[in-house]
């Protein structure tokens, strides 16, 4: 027994001596002493040396809170040898001396601080942290600027790395657009090379389009199995020289990467610089794989890379990491009718018009009306459609999906760089600019291009002839706004990839309302999720940008690297532990558990007359389990325990605390 | 009973049950208000008015009364704050205050040609579907 | 004096806190100075889902006049959900306390943040005040454990 005076923090409320003294006629103390500074070098000597003199089993350090100092007295304690799981520490500063004033109350809470803290030691038995391998390769689950960048990271420090894309090229919603802000910069130019060197990584395997099928094991040694969908086309063969995707006769399907405004044929590669650049059969259209009339694209194939009896793949592989990087994709908006989409083609969202824009789009990067391919000459931009919306009126989304007022000002720029005499509107409840040359940006755009910032919502959008009627209020004007327009881009808001959900079961890693993933702590551990070894990269998390997601990749990629640079990893031995004699494989226990650390094994008990039975009992995953201790409650049985919380420790506690007098 | 300033709000908002302070002044009552011309203070106002606890001019104005309650506002409002039965308290209240000659002929928009009555709309609305 | 009850009369409360939200809030408001009465005696647990409601329940044979237990806001749970079965456990256990016959009072749960210590130190002050009101628990208590403390104390003397 240790008692701390912590200058006159404790020792000017609690009587210390009073305290030390009581304690030396509590049983099983055999020696009780105060000092100044026990968390002092001298401090740490005085208890080194009555562990050593004493030969005490265990300690009871009345000092500050154990958040504070219990570390530094465990370390203290194994250095001479006794197990670091035999410290208690009585928290008689934070949680009696300073909020307490009438000092013989506080020091008779102290002395029952202490007598709890004694009756919790006298039942401890010292614990050993459970040591496990790390598996030197990372998953990464998602093949956008997110997953590249993090997948290049981790490369570069000599780590393997799989990336699991599920379409069936990599470079995600970046490859589809056109410029990016605020350095108007062309999206293509950035991401193509980091798509070549991710290929061309020794260390990097890509799998794409394939899926995550399922997960097990813990952090350190996770095992995934990936499931490569058939493409028909042999990956290792296809030179990706085109030539079926030319003479292929179905043609008329909507291209997915230019979200449906030209066409592709059924087999296809998505685009021309997509990694890998292998050709993929949709076996949705094919007639080959459908009715078995055709095989075109095998005739003309000189390499011999169609294969029509191709099958799904599943590969298991371990890993010790996993970083999810499923990214996002824009609403619906088929709740918001009052925007005529669907009524009308000029009506298209940011993400159409990236396409509109773009060289290698469906327009050769000639900005038209979708309808007759004519020149736009009045463009209206509506902001926040789908965001900033009531949950529970059910159409959009409740959060700001943070990247629309830029890509829209960058939108506006493009379209008055194209056409310097359109008339440019952008509609806006709030303009968000914060960030790096963010704000100028936007100024720019109003500025010296001239485009109407207004700030009020477009209430409908109704077909007229050609053209489209925009009925909308200018706030500041106190004015009722007709504009006859001849494109109308709507910023739709942003949601979570809709695999994402499905994967977090896969994970057992939590998700908020929304669908994003959480962070282990929204400031201090931003791209680490709660599960151990499960990390987060990109939009998945929540609406951000591409310096922010190349930015969290990088972060993503350190946690990762840090991870796996361990040899061993040391576990929390506070676990789960079952007692297999009680258990009645009930599955209770499996239920509750947050981590999954819970499964149940068949085990052979010798019952009566020398026999054997097998019986179903709980078996707990010491690596994954995070210590809550919600299964020992659960536990009907009371077989389930958690080490260092034990429920006879507790229930001593509680008695020491009611045994005072009143 | 006179109703003015903050205890004139607070009575719109218990007749009304808005919640007026979800409103994050977006306009899109505004924009798609069919009355908007006819209106001295257009529906986004009502919202604004009666959150800021200044509300008074509203009930001097006849704005509620070109209303035509086609509760297009309410139903555009991404808020839930659905103006129309702000402008429908404000309709109340004066009635009230009028007790027996709740609708003042000078006030009433039937023999406005310009826009069709409440009921109509009402009436459209209810038979339309 | 916040410390000393009205005649003389000294509640025994036990609080269990969880490790990363309450704990740490009954932390902060010892670094903040922000008192609550000394009956008040907090055990550490891992998260509020820890607490069997058979602690609770020894608690009051042992003599306690009030048990409270304190975990992260909902949804905050370090342990992702362990609060939420907190949550569902302690309302039966309150429907049972009602069966035994212990008022219902001297049982609380409340949800405290590691940044919420004057909400800790206020709702403390308050439960004792409460506890206070009710007075000694009789019902519950475990008469033999009493003659035993007792004893005990006099032996003390």
């Amino acid at each position: 027994m240790f008692v701390c005076h912590c200058g006159t923090n404790i020792a000017g409320t609690v009587d210390v001596e009073a305290v030390a003294d009581a304690m030396k006629s509590e049983s099983g103390v055999v020696y009780s002493a105060t000092y100044q500074y026990m968390c002092s070098q001298s401090g740490q000597d005085i208890i080194k040396k009555a562990i050593r003199d004493y030969e005490l089993g265990g300690i009871v350090v009345c000092s500050c809170s154990p958040r504070m100092h219990e570390a530094t007295f465990r370390k203290a304690a194994s250095s001479v040898g006794m197990n670091p799981y035999m410290v208690e520490i009585a928290n008689i500063r934070e949680q009696c001396s300073w909020v307490h004033k009438n000092r013989e109350d506080a020091t008779s809470k102290a002395i029952t601080l202490a007598r709890a803290a004694v009756a919790k030691l006298k039942l401890n038995f010292p614990l050993t942290p459970g040591e496990s391998g790390v598996t030197k390769r990372a998953l990464v689950i998602g093949g956008g600027i997110a997953g590249i960048q993090t997948a290049l990271d981790i490369a570069d420090a000599g780590y393997k790395v799989d990336i699991v894309e599920k379409s069936p090229t990599i470079g995600g919603k970046m490859a589809q657009l056109d410029k990016t802000f605020p350095t108007l910069d062309c999206a293509a130019c950035i991401l193509t090379p980091k798509m070549v060197d991710a290929a061309q990584n020794e260390n990097i395997r890509i799998f794409s389009y394939s899926e995550v099928e399922s997960v097990s094991g813990y952090v350190g040694n996770f095992t995934v199995t990936v499931k490569k969908k058939a493409r028909y086309v042999k990956e290792d063969v296809c030179t990706g020289c085109g030539l079926c995707t030319e003479k292929c006769p179905r043609k008329k399907i909507p291209s997915e990467f230019n979200l449906g405004m030209d066409n592709r044929s059924a087999v296809y590669i998505p685009f021309a610089q997509a990694v890998p650049k292998v050709a993929v059969i949709d076996s949705e259209h094919c007639m080959m794989l459908k009715e078995n009339k055709c095989g075109v694209c095998s005739k003309v194939c000189t390499a011999g890379a169609i294969d029509y009896t191709q099958k799904d793949e599943y590969i298991e592989e371990k890993y010790g990491a996993i970083v999810v990087a499923t990214g996002y994709e824009p609403i619906s908006l088929e709740r918001f009718g009052e925007y005529a989409r669907g009524m009308s083609p000029d009506v298209i969202t940011s993400l159409e018009f990236e396409r509109l824009t773009s060289a290698a789009g469906p327009t050769h990067g000639k900005l038209v009306r979708p309808s007759d391919k004519m020149k736009p000459n009045t463009v209206v931009f509506v902001q926040c459609v789908g965001s900033r919306c009531e949950p529970s009126l059910g159409k959009g989304k409740e959060y700001c999906s943070k990247i629309c007022c830029m890509y829209t000002a960058k939108h506006a720029m493009l379209t008055k760089e194209k056409y310097p005499d359109a008339e440019v509107y952008v509609f806006y409840i709030d303009v968000r600019t914060p960030g790096k040359n963010f704000d100028e940006f936007y100024r720019r755009a109003a500025e010296e291009y001239g485009v109407k910032y207004i700030k009020g919502m477009v209430g409908k959008i109704t077909p007229d002839g050609e053209r489209l009627n925009v009925s909308a209020s200018d706030l500041i004007c106190r004015k009722k706004l007709e504009i006859k327009a001849d494109l109308v881009v709507l910023a739709a808001a942003i949601e979570p990839s809709p695999t994402a959900r499905a994967l977090a079961t896969k994970l057992a890693s939590s998700m908020d309302t929304n669908g994003f993933f959480t962070e282990a702590h929204p400031k201090l551990r931003p791209v680490e999720s709660p599960t151990a070894g499960v990390f987060l990269s990109g939009a998945c998390q929540g609406p951000r940008d591409i310096p922010e997601t190349v930015a969290q990749a990088g972060a993503a990629a350190a946690k990762v690297i840090g991870l796996l640079s361990k040899e061993r990893l040391t576990a929390n031995p506070c676990v789960a532990v079952c007692d297999e004699e009680m258990c009645s494989g009930c599955s209770v226990c499996g239920n509750v558990c947050p981590y999954g650390a819970i499964t149940y094994v068949e085990k052979e008990f010798r019952v009566p007359g020398g026999r054997t039975k097998a019986r179903r009992v709980a078996s707990v995953n010491e690596a994954v389990c995070q210590g809550c201790g919600c299964c020992a409650v659960a536990c009907m049985s009371g077989a389930m325990e958690l080490k260092g919380f034990m429920s006879s420790q507790i229930m001593a506690e509680v008695d020491a605390i009611c045994r005072t007098s009143r | 009973m006179e109703c003015k300033g903050e205890a004139l709000c607070a009575e719109v908002i218990r007749i009304s049950a808005s919640d007026v302070g979800k409103c994050m002044r977006c306009g899109k009552c505004s924009a798609s208000c069919p009355s908007y011309d006819e209106m001295e203070y257009h529906p986004h106002e009502f919202a604004y008015m009666v959150s800021s606890g200044d509300a008074d001019a509203l009930l001097e104005s006849d704005s509620a009364y070109k209303c035509v309650s086609c509760l297009t506002c309410s139903e555009r409002c991404p808020c839930g704050v659905a103006p129309s039965r702000l402008v429908e308290a404000f309709r109340i209240i004066k009635a009230r205050e009028r007790s027996n000659a709740a609708f003042a002929p000078e006030r009433s928009v039937f023999d406005d040609g310009e826009i069709p009555g409440q009921a109509l709309v009402s009436a459209f609305r209810k038979f339309s579907k | 004096m916040q410390d000393k009850q009205i005649n003389g009369y000294r509640p025994k409360i036990a609080a269990f806190c969880c490790n990363w939200c309450s704990y740490a809030g009954a932390d902060l408001a010892g670094g903040n100075r922000l008192s609550y009465p000394c009956d008040v005696k907090i055990i550490r647990v891992p998260c509020s889902c820890r607490v069997d409601p058979i602690f609770v329940l020894r608690a009051f044979r042992r003599g306690a006049d009030g048990v409270i237990i304190c975990g992260c806001h909902p949804g905050d749970c370090h342990y992702t959900s362990g609060n939420y079965h907190t949550r569902r456990r302690m309302s039966l256990l309150f429907s049972f306390l009602d069966y035994l016959g212990i008022e219902r009072e001297r049982m609380r749960v409340e949800w405290v943040s590691a940044s919420e210590g004057a909400k800790f130190a206020a709702v403390m002050n308050d439960f004792v005040s409460e506890i206070s009101k009710l007075g000694e628990n009789r019902r519950l208590e475990d008469v033999r454990c009493k003659e035993q403390t007792e004893t005990r104390l006099s032996e003390e003397r």
